[in-house]
């Protein structure tokens, strides 16, 4: 006992000076970084004139990059905030980037070549519309300035120049749904174009100079409209009517609207919706019903005419115009693995440029979206090449028939990670390929032993740093000692699992899951939840891990469920089952079958539990501890907290084995007029607890309360639930609770006057951390609870605890009901919080950091220390020695503290800790947009050698020492000889 | 010695005869060394006087209690390195605890050794040993005191609950947002 106390005053000295930082030389030695932009939704490219040929895109997760046409990099990048969604994106002047963002609201300009944003214009408006983008490129010399933006039902002339309003217009002021907005080839006019709420027609005719409304004309039709208006030329646009069944060609030159109807005999013959799509084709529009496209000719004299009928049409890109007069746009064609790409002539439908076939992974899906480019080939003729955005969010750029580059950016919309070991090494695995020969292996020793004796030149010095970046071990398919090297499952927005390593972020394998494809049965397939569902350790040693998918068919709660089962190491979907019964709450339940596959338990929406496996066994293990499993839940629009307890079969409609009742237990009511529940948090299922002692320094002991069974749950006024600063401090309260989930016992009720939300709290062992606004001090504030048992505090007896007369391990019911004691303190911190997690070891004797994702998309190591509530302003030398810092009000921020050092993770929603085989370790995922990971040791590497250690330093110091010993020996038995024979 | 003469009749020039023949009686031919005479070791008791035992025996008894007493000083000096060394847990501060429990527990092991010169059948040697036991001890347990003032000694609660595993829980429940 003395002994490991004195390790652990060791442990607590060497970390009372604990510096995180990394120097230079060791980034990337450990963590990597990925960087990604999410499915693109718009693409523009820049090929004319330009050095780099690069493509600008726009994507889903509000991001605006420059891509590398050659390589698919990033050239640049540029994330916008959650709410600030880009429509549309153009590009202005031939140097400036343009985004209309926000609904039409935000107007921004950004430098081509490096990102940097140019001007930003505010455009306000009275009520929300679709928002539109022209810059025009043919006004005269010294218009060409302009861009028109429409949004918020105003249609504003911004200078391209600065940024300048230059005229705004109202436009939306009946209702109307302008559309499109068009400028003639030639004049000074421009159209807005839009469909009223009778169903009329309007066009405005509008000055481009002075934003002077020059005409306004609108005209009824009778037969209605249905859907968006498609824009084949400058002078007409086409629409289906209501019914449907014909469409309508609509001229509007000068303001005189014309109609002209005709009936499309070809849209009788198939029995799905017709749908106009959106794609800008020269000349003509295309109408998709059931997968097969019909394009349309729009003559000159305002006449349509069906020119063909196209099956298995994937996508359609808009059109582009390259040489004089020439235009082109591009088909995708779909069937299986196979892709075939054709690029048509809009002008001469029986001639097409390109027609290839490509052939690849199949793990893709759907093609999406395409946007196509010209280039002049060597001898002179057009080449094209398409950028294409599959089902599975990846970007793909296919030129001369063969795909050049693919960007898995599926990566930048993580919902969940879970993790799996490695294969174990088996004799016969061969190694030796990875693995050094010794040779090479003292080599480099020997140059790390150079640059440690200030020795080496610089080129030294680089060898020895590529040697450490490119250590192969780290990324060795097998499992390590340490448990540094594992693969990290990632489920993302669309349906795909990846499986990266952990060592340098390779994806190992990715597959676009079958049990989330559309189907007439599940029309918006998403994934919700990830869960280990088989983890071989003891005795099934021999097969593989598997992981549980969990999706729902929908957004609302009764939506059918997906379940699918994947193998780690492989990627194959084993098995899966949808539709199935509604899924609102996964349940991961602390038991194991035969097979090591973990038992959950899944509540559907009214309440009835099914269990999974679904074998006889796992219903044999359940049936032993029903009536102590419990679930709860938490309604945050009625403000209720409820309890319930798994019963028994269930008796009515479903009668199954594997399905179970629970009744209600208790609740907790929250009055809706004074509470609002804004976030709650328990700890985390796997994590491991070393003690459930806390010793101060004057020996005394405190029991911490260590239950899995609480609930965080934090509320605040119903005032306070809208943004910063629209409440006063004394409207605003916020309270927090600690909740026994068995009982509904509340065992802690904290109020903060004059705060607010957005609360992020994290709960690990007996404490719970949470950050929120204070109004009164403006500032963000940070607050720890511990909680304490008292019932334990009096097993103080030394001879009891020595011969082992205690109950301490006993197993506790929530029933006894313990009394609790918590403290608690509050401090200032500086930044505002995205997400906040807690590093986890195996064995939970490391000391524990908190980890905070900044606003600035950074992740911040927060010792626990700086959280303890026994801190005081000037505390005892004991308290010093136990390592209990001086209270200040707020707690500090170091440079060199942040974990993700120089990067930054941009749009951070997650940071997730996982707990290594080595204790001090704990390795570190953070995911946004981008990807970092890295290898953490709270309190140093206190049980290992750096990996900087020289071991050719320690050998030969080694060998030098046996060497002298023996030459030592030789002498003095020589000169001993001669001392006898003096 | 057969061995031996063989070997010197097959031409050794000499050879060394280890046998001690130093006890017993010259019965052999060899002759006693020059200025040896056995005789007078076998008379020293008779030829020395009653007084010279006596004093022999008197200094054996003062310098049995001067040994007794040794530790005293040891003691005195250890209490001055103790209080230097401080109540923190440190190198120093452990070595000095270390060899002030080992050298109590060295010395108590060899107290038949330390007195062993000056046994005597006329010298009393009981009071020296407790003395010299006695004042060990006191070492000994300056100490176990001094570890237990570093806090490395097992006395408290705390000490035999720090590593003592959570207690497992009956009931389970999990859950969330409905």
């Amino acid at each position: 006992m003395a002994i490991r106390a004195f390790l652990l005053c060791i442990i607590l000295f060497s970390s009372s000076y604990t510096s995180f930082a990394l120097y230079e030389d060791q980034v990337g030695l450990m963590d990597w970084h990925q960087q990604y932009i999410g499915k693109v939704k718009k693409a523009v490219f820049q090929t004319q004139k330009a050095g780099r040929k690069r493509v600008v895109v726009s994507t889903e997760e509000n991001a605006i990059a420059a891509l590398d046409l050659r390589h698919g990099e990033i050239f640049w990048r540029q994330i916008l905030g959650v709410n600030d969604v880009i429509d549309e994106i153009d590009i202005a002047l031939g140097k400036y980037v343009v985004t209309l963002s926000s609904g039409g609201s935000v107007l921004r300009a950004w430098n081509l070549p490096d990102g940097q944003m140019v001007w930003e214009s505010f455009l306000l408006g009275s009520k929300p519309s679709r928002s539109l983008l022209l810059t025009p490129t043919n006004f005269g010399a010294d218009k060409d300035n302009v861009i028109l933006a429409y949004g918020n039902g105003c249609l504003h002339a911004v200078s391209s120049i600065d940024g300048d309003i230059l005229w705004k217009k109202e436009l939306a002021e009946n209702g109307i749904d302008v559309q499109h907005l068009v400028h003639p080839e030639e004049g000074d006019t421009i159209y807005a174009l839009g469909i009223g709420e009778a169903s009329q027609f309007e066009a405005y005719v509008i000055n481009v100079r002075n934003g002077e409304l020059l005409k306004h004309s609108s005209k009824g039709f009778t037969g209605g409209f249905s859907g968006d208006l498609s824009l084949p030329t400058s002078d007409k646009v086409v629409v289906l009517d209501s019914s449907k069944s014909s469409l309508v060609s609509i001229s509007f030159v000068g303001g005189e609207i014309k109609f002209q109807e005709f009936q499309i005999s070809d849209l009788q013959g198939y029995s799905g919706e017709a749908v106009l799509l959106p794609s800008k084709l020269a000349g003509m529009v295309a109408i998709k019903i059931d997968r097969s496209l019909l394009f349309v000719k729009l003559k000159d004299e305002g006449t349509l005419e069906v020119v063909d009928t196209v099956p298995h049409v994937e996508a359609v890109s808009d059109s582009l115009s390259f040489a004089e007069g020439q235009t082109a746009f591009g088909l995708i064609q779909q069937d299986g693995a196979k892709i075939q790409l054709t690029i048509k002539s809009s002008n001469d439908w029986k001639s097409h440029f390109l027609k290839e076939s490509i052939e690849f992974d199949q793990q893709r899906g759907l093609v999406h979206k395409v946007f196509i480019n010209n280039y002049v080939r060597t001898d002179r003729t057009y080449g094209f090449r398409a950028l294409i955005v599959m089902e599975d969010h990846s970007l793909l750029l296919l030129q001369q028939g063969a795909v050049v580059w693919n960007r898995e950016d599926a990566l930048a919309s993580i919902i969940d990670v879970t993790t799996s070991e490695l294969p174990v090494q088996k004799d016969g695995v061969s190694v030796a390929k990875v693995e050094h020969n010794l040779f090479e292996w003292l080599k480099g020793h020997l140059l790390k032993l150079k640059a440690t004796l200030m020795l080496a030149t610089p080129d030294d010095v680089a060898a020895v740093q590529r040697i450490r970046l490119q250590s192969a071990e780290k990324s060795k398919m097998t499992r390590d000692h340490n448990g540094f090297r594992k693969l990290l499952i990632v489920l993302t927005r669309a349906g795909k699992l990846f499986a990266l390593h952990t060592g340098d972020g390779r994806i190992v394998w990715s597959r676009l899951l079958n049990a989330f494809h559309k189907s007439g049965t599940c029309e918006s397939p998403r994934g919700i939840k990830l869960h280990q569902w088989q983890v071989p350790h003891h005795h099934a040693l021999d097969e593989n891990p598997s992981v549980l998918v969990v999706g729902t068919c929908g957004h609302n709660s009764d939506a059918s469920g997906i379940l699918s089962f994947v193998d780690a190491y492989k990627g194959e979907e084993l098995n899966y089952l949808a539709p199935v019964h509604s899924i609102t709450q996964i349940i991961p339940l602390p038991f194991t079958d035969s097979t090591e596959q973990h038992l959950h338990l899944i509540i559907d929406s009214e309440g009835y539990g099914h269990l999974y496996p679904r074998t006889p066994e796992a219903v044999d293990i359940f049936q032993k501890e029903l009536g102590n499993i419990y679930w709860y839940s938490v309604d945050i629009n009625n403000n209720l907290l409820k309890g319930h307890v798994v019963k028994k079969n269930c008796k009515e409609e479903i009668a199954d084995d594997y399905c179970f009742e629970s009744s209600d237990l208790w609740s907790v009511i929250f009055p809706s007029d004074s509470e609002k529940i804004i976030a709650t948090s328990t700890r985390k299922f796997s994590e491991v607890v070393h003690t459930q002692a806390k010793v101060n320094a004057d020996q005394d002991v405190l029991y911490k309360y260590i239950s899995k069974n609480l609930l965080f749950l934090a509320t605040v006024t119903p005032k306070a639930m809208g943004d910063i600063g629209s409440v006063t401090p004394d409207d605003s309260w916020l309270f927090v609770y600690l909740v026994d989930t068995i009982t509904g016992r509340v065992l802690l009720r904290m109020s903060h006057h004059g705060c607010q939300g957005p609360v992020h709290a994290v709960f690990s062992e007996n404490w719970v951390v949470y950050h929120y606004f204070n109004l009164r001090a403006h500032r963000y504030e940070m607050s720890v609870v511990e909680i304490y048992d008292q019932s334990r505090a009096d097993n103080k007896d030394v001879l009891k605890l020595v011969l082992g007369k205690h109950n301490l391990s006993a197993p506790v019911s929530s029933y006894s009901r313990p009394e609790i004691m918590t403290k608690s303190q509050s401090y200032f911190f500086t930044h505002s919080v995205k997400a906040v997690a807690v590093t986890s070891t195996a064995k939970g004797i490391t000391s524990k950091q908190l980890l905070i994702g900044t606003i600035g998309d950074q992740v911040l190591a927060l010792d626990k220390r700086f959280l303890d509530p026994r801190r005081s302003l000037n505390p005892t030398q004991a308290e010093k020695e136990e390592g209990i810092m001086p209270l200040t009000d707020t707690l500090p921020i170091m440079p060199q503290a942040f974990v993700t050092h120089a990067l930054k993770v941009e749009g951070l929603r997650s940071i997730i800790a996982i707990p290594a085989k080595l204790e001090s370790t704990t390795l570190i995922f953070a995911h946004g947009v981008d990807l970092f990971f890295t290898r953490l040791a709270p309190s140093k590497t206190y049980d290992s050698l750096t990996d900087d250690f020289n071991y050719a330093l320690l050998l030969l110091t080694i060998v030098a020492l046996v060497i002298s010993i023996f030459v030592t020996w030789i002498w003095s038995e020589r000169k001993d000889l001669q001392e006898k024979w003096r | 010695m057969d061995k031996g003469k063989a070997v010197m009749g097959m031409g050794r020039r000499w050879a060394v005869d280890f046998t001690d023949n130093s006890t017993s009686p010259p019965s052999r031919d060899i002759p006693d060394p020059l200025g040896f005479t056995r005789a007078s070791q076998d008379q020293d008791d008779s030829t020395l006087s009653r007084e010279k035992k006596n004093a022999e025996a008197n200094w054996k008894s003062q310098k049995a209690w001067e040994v007794a007493q040794a530790p005293f000083k040891n003691l005195m000096m250890m209490g001055f390195m103790m209080w230097m060394a401080g109540s923190t847990v440190h190198l120093f501060s452990i070595g000095i605890t270390v060899s002030a429990l080992w050298q109590p527990v060295s010395a108590l092991q060899g107290v038949g050794k330390v007195f062993e010169p000056y046994k005597d059948s006329k010298v009393d040697l009981l009071g020296p040993k407790l003395v010299f036991i006695a004042l060990n001890l006191v070492g000994l347990g300056l100490g176990v005191w001094k570890l237990n003032t570093l806090g490395l000694l097992p006395t408290h609660a705390s000490d035999w609950v720090s590593s003592l595993p959570p207690a497992q829980e009956v009931e389970y429940s999990g859950g969330g947002f409905f």
